[in-house]
């Protein structure tokens, strides 16, 4: 199984490419919808793009309250 | 009427195969306009269809295939009058769409609904009437009218009870989560699932091959392997207006309405 953060790298690379953004400007306790200047309809894109990479499956109940990638990341890697 | 350019679809038909284009922005939300624009497209099909064999469902908006009912509209409507007179309008609406869907379903000509990006509620109904789901790999489908305190209202009960098993259908509507097309295609509610902005090539590449079957033996086989629910289409409708009355359903509506939260879409 990868990394931690090894996961965490890998979303801020995917969402820097699909949302057009610079790398650079995503941290990883950024707030999501404020860096990619994302609405509801592309944070399900988001949840998408990941569920496609990582092949999981996320219910996206579990992204209730979730707004920066580091806690994103951990969802993730809990079903890797 | 062989071709047609509405506010919120258009259709045209060429060599065997209609396309019903939805395009209204946001993501094509299923309310008074669309409806009276959908009841023209089925009474048109009836003529269309003489000389087609295949008819293509699929968005031109990049937000997705189909959002579902316009909760805004539905909410603000219901405010304007009493509770009685809002059901009897909602009713009135379901048994229209019923209608519509209805038509589609049993169209003798095989239906593909090219999905993208968004396809809930009743955008996922719209689907489910059709033969074939085609979807690009960034499709998302949900039922989430449960958050609203309803059940589905345009048929996705009955429709997805038809065809999967019925533990997967309490799941997706028990939890009101969102579902990639992978995992559509894995419990067997999507045919095929292609690359992101191929939906409609693909679409069209099913249509052709279809047109080389005989047509009355493919209208036989359809008719044969996909009855229609009409009973329990019935009874949802009935289900539906007995919840639509409930404080907690007209909670939900305003809280969806008037929400500025950033997942006002995440069940």
């Amino acid at each position: 199984m990868q990394t931690a953060e090894k996961t965490l790298d890998e979303i801020l690379a995917l969402a820097a490419a699909h949302f057009k953004v610079p790398r650079e400007r995503l941290t990883p306790d950024g707030d999501f919808f404020k860096a990619l200047g994302i609405d509801s309809l592309q944070t399900l894109d988001l949840l998408t793009k990941l569920e496609n990479h990582f092949h999981v499956e996320l219910p996206d109940y579990e992204l209730q309250g979730v707004s920066d990638f580091r806690t994103l990341a951990g969802k993730i890697q809990a079903r890797l | 009427m062989q071709k047609f350019k509405g506010q919120t679809l258009s259709w045209d038909s060429k060599s065997g195969i209609i396309e019903l284009a939805l395009h209204r922005k946001p993501c094509n939300e299923l309310g008074s306009l669309s409806l009276g624009e959908l009841e023209k497209f089925a009474t048109a099909l009836a003529d269309l269809e003489r000389d087609a064999h295949a008819l293509i469902i699929y968005s031109q908006l990049k937000s997705g295939f189909c959002a579902g009912a316009d909760l805004r509209e539905l909410y603000q409507r219901s405010q304007d009058m009493e509770m009685s007179e809002a059901v009897r309008g909602v009713r009135d609406f379901l048994e229209r769409i019923h209608r519509v869907l209805n038509t589609l379903d049993a169209a003798p000509l095989t239906t593909i609904a090219a999905v993208h990006g968004v396809t809930f509620g009743g955008g996922f109904e719209l689907a489910l009437a059709c033969d074939l789901i085609i979807a690009d790999k960034m499709a998302r489908f949900c039922f989430p009218e449960l958050r609203l305190g309803l059940i589905p209202g345009f048929g996705g009960i009955p429709r997805l009870k038809r065809d999967l098993g019925n533990a997967v259908v309490r799941d997706l509507l028990l939890t009101g989560r969102s579902f990639n097309a992978t995992k559509a295609q894995q419990i067997g509610l999507v045919s095929q699932v292609v690359a992101e902005g191929e939906t409609l090539r693909a679409a069209r590449a099913t249509a052709v091959q279809l047109g080389k079957f005989a047509r009355q033996t493919a209208v036989t086989a359809k008719k044969f392997i996909k009855p229609i629910p009409l009973d329990e289409l019935r009874r949802e409708i009935d289900l539906f207006c007995e919840l639509f009355p409930r404080p907690a359903v007209q909670a939900g509506l305003k809280k969806f309405v008037e929400s500025t939260d950033v997942q006002p879409y995440l069940p």
